[in-house]
Parts: C-alpha cells; sequence; structure tokens
C-alpha cells in the first residue's frame, strides 16, 4: 500500500513546465532512489512534497490524506521528514544541541539525554558532540541532520543527496546508515546522483527526465536501460 | 536536593554567564545595587532609574534580533504608544486607588496588542531580514509624524491633550496604594527599588524563557528557519510570541520613563530614538541577555556623558561605536570578550 502517492502532480514556474503530471507511488517500508540529470527537476518534486512549492495543479496524497495544501511544518508532524542537500545544520549550537532541539518536540527532558547519546553514538558523532556544528567535518555534518531528521520517529525519511560532498568511505558509512534506517521500518524516498550510493541500498529507482518520470525498475533494470544510460549515466556506465 | 526545573534553566547553553563565579559577581553587583541609593544624591538616583528605565527595551530587542534573529527597527513605536496610552489614561482618571498601576498594566496591554497584530501580518506574511526592519522603522516614524500634528486643542481624548511636538506632560508618577496613604514613586530612592526589582525580575525571567523548550527554538530559527520548520514547528507563531513579549518590554520601558519624567514627546518615536536601542544591543551583544544589559547601561552612562559636549556630539560617537563594533566585533564587545576569557580559561586548563 502506497505511503505517499503524486496524482498528476505538474509545477510551472511562469511559461516553464518544471513537473509534468508525474503520478509516483511510494510503498510504506520501501527504500527508493529518485535520479535523473540537472534540471531533470528532482528538486522541484521534492519541494513540491515537502510543501516549499505549491504545485499548479494535481495531487499529494500521504498516509490516506491529501496534504497538497498542508505548509511543511504540518507534514513534518504527520511523520515525514527530510534531509537536504546542503546540511540543514544550526551552525552555531553544538551537534548535541542540534539534536536536542530537534528532539524536544515529542520527548521529555528526562528521557531527552539517553536519547541524543544513543543517536550521537549511532552516527558516530559521540567524540564531537560539544562541537559547534558549524566546526564539523561535510560528512558529519551530513550525518548530523540524518539524526535530526530520524530523531522525530518519521514514517516517511525524505533525503535530498544524502552523500553530497562525501568521501567514498562517508558515502559507504551513509548508505549503510540508510539501510538500517529502512530495515527498522522508516519509508525511504532519496534524490542521488551518486550510483555507488544508489547500487548499495536502492530496490526500486525512478528516472525523472525533462519533468516526466522517464523510468521505473530495479537498480538492475535501470543501468541495463540503454534509454537511461543514454540520457543519464553516459554510454559504458558499468 | 536539586533545584525546581524552571531555576534550573537560570543556567544553560543561551546565555553566557554561568557556574558559581558568574553568581557571586552577580550577588555582588545586586549588593552594590541595593545599597547605592544610600550612598549617592537624590538626583544621580533618579538619573540612574532614567538608565534602568531604558534597559527593558533594550531586553527586548534582545530577545527579537539576538535570539530570535529578526531585527525590528521600530521598538520605540511600542516605547510611545505605551507612554502615550499610561498618560491618556492617568490625565483622566487620575492616580488615586492605585490606578496608576492598572494604567502600566494597560498600556502594556495596548503596545503588546499592537504588536500583535503588526506581528501577525508580518510574520504569517512571511516578511523577514531587512524588509522587517523598514516595516517596522516605518511604523514608529508614521507614529511620530502623527504625534508631532496634534499640537491643536481638538487633538485631546477626553481631558488629555496630546500637544503636537511639545508631548504630553502633567501625568501623575507611579502611585502605590498604602496603609496609611499611597507611596508616590518619585523618580527618588522608591522608584529606584521598584524599577531595580523589575529589571532584575525581567531580566531572569528571560533567562529562563531562553534556556526553555521555547527559547531553544527561537535560536534555531535564528540559526536556520528552514530547518526549524522541518523539524516541525510552526515558527512564524515563535517569531510572533518572541516580538509581542519585546514590545511589551518596549511598552514597559515607555510607561516607567513617562511616569518618571511625567512626559513623553512625539520625538521618543523618531529615527534617532529607534537607532540608539540598536547601538545599546549591539555593542555590548545582542546573543546575550547579560551582555546587553551591561552594555546597555555602559552606552547609556556614556552617551549622557558625552552630551555635555553636544547632543549631536554624541550622537556621531554612537554611530562611530556601532560602525567600529560592526567591523570589530560583531558579536558584540562583551560577549567577544567573554569568548576570548573562555578560551583562555579552557586553555589553561
Amino acid at each position: 500500500m502506497p505511503i505517499l502517492e503524486t496524482r498528476d502532480l505538474n509545477k510551472r514556474f511562469g511559461g516553464l513546465h518544471v513537473t509534468a503530471n508525474i503520478n509516483f507511488a511510494l510503498d510504506d517500508g520501501e527504500l527508493h532512489c529518485l535520479i535523473g540529470p540537472n534540471g531533470a527537476g528532482k528538486s522541484t518534486f521534492f519541494r513540491l512534497l515537502l510543501g516549499e512549492h505549491l504545485p499548479s495543479s494535481g495531487n499529494i496524497v500521504y498516509a490516506g490524506e491529501d496534504i497538497t495544501a498542508l505548509k511543511p511544518f504540518q507534514r513534518i508532524r504527520r511523520g515525514m521528514s527530510v534531509k537536504f542537500q546542503v546540511p540543514g545544520i544550526f551552525k552555531a549550537l553544538s551537534a548535541r544541541q542540534n539534536l536536542e532541539i530537534a528532539l524536544q518536540h515529542h520527548l521529555e527532558s528526562t528521557s531527552l539525554g539517553a536519547e541524543v547519546d544513543r543517536l550521537l553514538g549511532f552516527l558516530n558523532l559521540t567524540d564531537v558532540a560539544a562541537q559547534h556544528a558549524g566546526n564539523l567535518s561535510h560528512g558529519q555534518k551530513q550525518w548530523l541532520e540524518i539524526g535530526m531528521a530520524i530523531s522525530l520517529k518519521p514514517k516517511l525519511l525524505l533525503l535530498d543527496e544524502p552523500t553530497a560532498g562525501m568521501s567514498p568511505a562517508e558515502t559507504h558509512a551513509t548508505g549503510e546508515i540508510v539501510k538500517t534506517l529502512n530495515a527498522d521500518g522508516v519509508t525511504v524516498l532519496a534524490v542521488e546522483h551518486d550510483m555507488s550510493f544508489v547500487r548499495q541500498v536502492a530496490r526500486r529507482v525512478t528516472v525523472l527526465h525533462l519533468g516526466k518520470i522517464f523510468a521505473q525498475g530495479t537498480i538492475d533494470e535501470i543501468v541495463a536501460d540503454e534509454r537511461v544510460a543514454e540520457i543519464y549515466l553516459g554510454h559504458g556506465h558499468g | 536536593m536539586r533545584a525546581p526545573g524552571f531555576l534550573r534553566l537560570l543556567e544553560g547553553p543561551q546565555t553566557l554567564g554561568r557556574g558559581p563565579w558568574f553568581w557571586s559577581v552577580a550577588a555582588l553587583v545586586l549588593l552594590a545595587a541595593l545599597a547605592y541609593p544610600q550612598m549617592a544624591d537624590g538626583y544621580t538616583v533618579g538619573n540612574t532609574v532614567y538608565f534602568f528605565t531604558w534597559a527593558f527595551m533594550a531586553l527586548g530587542l534582545c530577545l527579537i534580533w539576538g535570539y530570535g534573529g529578526t531585527l525590528s527597527f521600530g521598538q520605540t513605536a511600542f516605547f510611545g504608544l505605551s507612554g502615550y496610552t499610561y498618560g491618556v489614561l492617568t490625565l483622566n482618571f487620575g492616580a488615586a486607588y492605585g490606578f496608576t498601576l492598572i494604567s502600566l498594566l494597560a498600556s502594556l496591554a495596548v503596545a503588546a496588542a499592537f504588536a500583535a497584530v503588526l506581528g501577525y501580518f508580518l510574520y504569517f506574511g512571511r516578511i523577514s531580514g531587512v524588509f522587517l526592519g523598514i516595516v517596522t522603522l516605518s511604523v514608529t516614524l508614521v507614529f511620530e509624524r502623527f504625534m508631532a500634528q496634534t499640537a491643536g486643542p481638538e487633538w485631546r481624548i477626553g481631558t488629555a491633550r496630546l500637544n503636537g511636538y511639545n508631548g504630553m506632560s502633567g501625568m501623575p508618577p507611579l502611585t502605590v496604594p498604602w496603609f496609611g496613604g499611597d507611596i508616590i514613586l518619585f523618580p527618588d530612592v522608591e522608584l529606584y527599588y521598584v524599577v531595580l526589582g523589575l529589571l532584575i525580575a525581567t531580566y531572569l525571567g528571560l533567562r529562563i524563557l531562553v534556556n526553555s523548550k521555547f527559547g531553544n527554538v527561537l535560536v534555531a530559527i535564528r540559526e536556520n528557519p528552514e530547518r526549524a520548520e522541518m523539524l516541525g514547528y510552526d515558527i512564524r507563531k515563535y517569531q510572533l510570541i518572541a516580538f509581542v513579549i519585546g514590545a511589551a518590554l518596549a511598552g514597559l520601558s515607555g510607561t516607567l520613563y513617562t511616569a518618571w519624567g511625567q512626559y513623553i514627546t512625539p520625538s521618543s518615536m523618531s529615527i534617532t530614538a529607534a537607532a540608539l536601542p540598536i547601538v545599546w544591543v549591539a555593542v555590548g551583544g545582542r546573543g546575550d541577555l547579560t551582555a546587553t544589559l551591561v552594555g546597555t547601561l555602559t552606552v547609556l552612562a556614556a552617551f549622557q556623558a558625552l552630551t555635555i559636549y553636544g547632543s549631536q556630539y554624541a550622537l556621531v560617537v554612537m554611530g562611530v561605536l556601532l560602525v567600529a563594533t560592526v567591523l570589530i566585533a560583531p558579536e558584540g564587545l562583551i560577549v567577544s570578550l567573554a569568548r576570548v576569557f573562555g578560551r583562555r580559561r579552557r586553555g589553561g586548563a
């Protein structure tokens, strides 16, 4: 059963038709990657899901409810959560404080400290807990934001290029974190450029091109699809 | 035995002064402040009350700007609105039966209510950054211009003449009903202790507020509003609440100032008046309540000392001070010094 559906979703900026009649369904418990070349409309589609853009037409249905007109914070309160491409953290605050602010919404003060410690350990951030988030390495900032996103105990986690700027080792570690979350029951939709990450985590892949769904399938099917290779992966990509 | 929850919030990540050393020094400063009227003459004590009255507006601006990240350039609008409200009420209804205290509360309510309406359109209209500063500055200048043209006899509310640019005068000082006769708080020792008490209560109350969950979210909004919203917080509500609290504190300044001097004029809402709180808060350090309080009182005292040589000269010095602070220590002089000492202590440990 889909946890998220878009129905004939369109977004126009003036004469530019960025998202064109997208009908997309994400099943509960899925780990799904959204790929596509630059300008494919991935970011716009992502922002439509979050409520940062309102669609020109069409609907977004989440857990059976039409959320098209809801504000971003209202969508978050219904169980969605997001990690941005550029780490969306509170730079002047410590890593611990970042997580505390994310958690205080739904946890009592008495249990908050233990949950922060657990998350810091899970994200390999225990040693830098007291450091200002702005001083962390790029990979640590990305993990911290993933921590903030999952601290909301989301049903659906949206990841916008979670490995952008990461080293191969950090990318792999991030992939393992995402797989663990998914195994724990969190549905994940990730926009990603890094094909090694997509291969590592995704069971299903959707390719966007020129604002439309161009192809869908398993990672093997997508890699084997010559039309996809032509528009995105490049010939001979293994 | 642990202190009650809200008292533990007196210390926290959003306030710089922490630990036994800080509170020992704070206690000494408080003792000195309590003993001060016994050692100073009446004029000096009254003058110190004048400094204190402005500190509420500075603390409110610190909350809105330093903690919430939105610069309100028009805190003087709430200052003037509250001051005029106090004047109109007390000139009409007098000071008997503690009515000045009711007028004080009513004037704060008027300032807060106006801020709630204005803030609703600002924050729920997604007006932010420099535009919020422009709108709030425009509001205070509109108030100033409007009140400046109320010189004619037709501009009166009840028996209270608004008096145009000369302003209203003759309203009674704060009066506390007491057994055996009212206590009239002239700008002397009695008013000093009342305003000092209010200032301490406000300072401590704001420390608790900024270290609470509310304060955490406010700081998160300052740092990254998009992320804060994506944690499920309706950031507009938090910003609006901070704006209303800050406006009420500016209103408290306005009413105390009016009761202190028994006058209020449109110039209290002028562009010069609107700019000065920004200098006080920026110079001390907008991101910390203690730095704002100390910075405001210090700059006010220095400003008054400089006016001996001419008020325009003093204003130029204030402008230079603001520019120098922005260039040399953007976080504020006191906050920057505190960070340097903090690093040295950690380095020496």
